[in-house]
């Protein structure tokens, strides 16, 4: 009688601490899964930093080129439509779960970047735009922008990359699915990046 | 399907990036020439005035000059470099990195995170397009390196302090009292033996501490010493400009 007493209460006594370290594991799963998807929104966060930093530079921009005699009009509105297009899309850490908001945006930053790099490309038949003080400023800012986006960028895939890595490896996996943290949208890669650097020393 | 793809593509693309890493330069001093162009005075030179700058800001201003990218942007491999050696400190984010190509005819500003108020896209491009460049076009390298280290310390000299200058710092480490330390220890310990053994014994500390130092046997323990570089931590998001000549 006694001796079944004291089994019973040893299986309850392990049951109970087995159940307790799995909650124990629970919680530390989760606190760290939130961890990372905060890191993943923080670094989400520069990178829509620079992107409005873009588009804060574009009214400058195409007023200082606009002063130009006969500079092609349809370059200046091709700009002009693409950003009042990307600022309309409203981005939250929402967009990052949603595959196609996330395509949708790529899009419109996509066409902003190509009707940019066209005003660029056309000031070349301008001389004397090109050396005109306040537009190499403003260029400059511009380049200097196209690159931070580019390293932010960077930065915020390879943090999508441990995220959706930690949630898809066992036995974090199980937990991500009770709490429903779900798969993260990257960056689709920049042309040229794929060309490893070759330096001789 | 798609989705593998997508994870074959990605894992591709990192993969790359690892590559591209390991072929970045560990920087050992504060100026450093890989293509032979400036003389042993120039480099002593900037070494002197950047650490000079680095004592009194905390601002690390890195010079490299590399003789070819092969075509991989210039942007992105400055942004790996300054990275990878961790320029600048981790408190405020102030590295510089200055990138020479020479024979790509290229040259990058890298401004870290800290720094970007200081040193604005605009002037980088400024200091580049008419303080380095009119130099550089008529082959005077160094004329055209220090130009543009004066002009990047001039920007950013009120930014930061330093609170511990590396020159106070060195009095006080162990290395400063100690070989003298080691020395009269093994000096006593082969007293009464042959004066040869005196000699043998202080040239064994000697020995053993420039080597465990890793550095020359000039400038002692300190860390670092005079040019000497270590990253401090910086992080960089690609401020700065580029130019080409």
């Amino acid at each position: 009688m006694k001796k079944g007493l004291l089994i019973g209460l040893s299986i309850g006594g392990a049951i109970l601490l087995g159940i307790i370290l799995l909650i124990m594991w629970g919680v530390r799963s989760y606190n760290n899964l939130v961890t990372m998807n905060e890191d993943v929104n923080k670094n989400w966060s520069l990178v829509e930093n620079q992107y409005q930093r873009r588009m804060d530079l574009i009214p400058n921009l195409v007023n200082t080129v606009k002063g130009y005699a006969n500079f092609e009009k349809q370059v200046l509105t091709d700009v002009t439509n693409a950003r009042a297009s990307a600022s309309s899309m409203k981005v939250t850490p929402e967009v990052l779960n949603d595959p196609q908001a996330f395509q949708k945006f790529q899009q419109s930053q996509g066409q902003l970047s190509g009707a940019l790099s066209r005003l660029l490309v056309t000031v070349e038949n301008y001389p004397e735009l090109k050396a005109n003080e306040n537009f190499l400023q403003l260029q400059a800012q511009l380049e200097g922008t196209e690159n931070r986006i580019a390293v932010e960028r960077r930065k915020f895939n390879e943090s999508v990359q441990t995220y959706n890595t930690t949630i898809k490896k066992f036995p974090t996996a199980v937990f991500a699915g009770i709490f429903n943290f779900k798969d993260k949208q990257y960056f689709e890669a920049v042309t040229g990046a794929e060309n490893a650097p070759k330096v001789e020393f | 399907m798609k989705k593998l793809l997508l994870i074959f593509f990605i894992s591709l693309a990192f993969s790359f990036s690892i590559k591209a890493q390991g072929e970045l330069p560990t920087l050992k001093y504060l100026a450093t020439d890989l293509t032979n162009t400036l003389s042993a005075d120039d480099i002593l030179t900037l070494n002197k005035i950047l650490s000079a700058f680095e004592d009194s800001t905390s601002n690390q201003l890195v010079f490299l000059m590399i003789p070819t990218l092969n075509d991989y942007p210039i942007e992105e491999y400055a942004n790996q470099v300054a990275q990878k050696n961790k320029i600048g400190t981790k408190k405020n984010d102030n590295g510089i990195l200055l990138l020479v190509v020479k024979n790509d005819h290229k040259i990058r500003i890298e401004v870290g995170y800290g720094l970007e108020g200081a040193l604005p896209d605009a002037t980088c491009n400024s200091i580049i397009r008419n303080e380095i460049l009119p130099f550089f076009k008529e082959d005077n390298y160094s004329a055209g390196v220090l130009a543009g280290v004066g002009a990047i310390t001039k920007a950013t000299i009120g930014e930061y302090k330093n609170d511990a200058p590396k020159s106070r710092k060195r009095g006080k480490s162990i290395g400063g009292w100690i070989i003298p330390f080691l020395i009269i220890i093994f000096s006593f310990l082969f007293r009464g033996r042959s004066s040869r053994g005196i000699y043998l014994g202080t040239g064994m500390a000697l020995g053993g501490f420039g080597r465990s130092s890793g550095f020359g046997g000039f400038g002692g323990g300190s860390s670092g010493g005079f040019g000497g570089f270590s990253g401090g931590g910086g992080s960089f998001g690609g401020g700065g400009a580029s130019g080409s000549w």
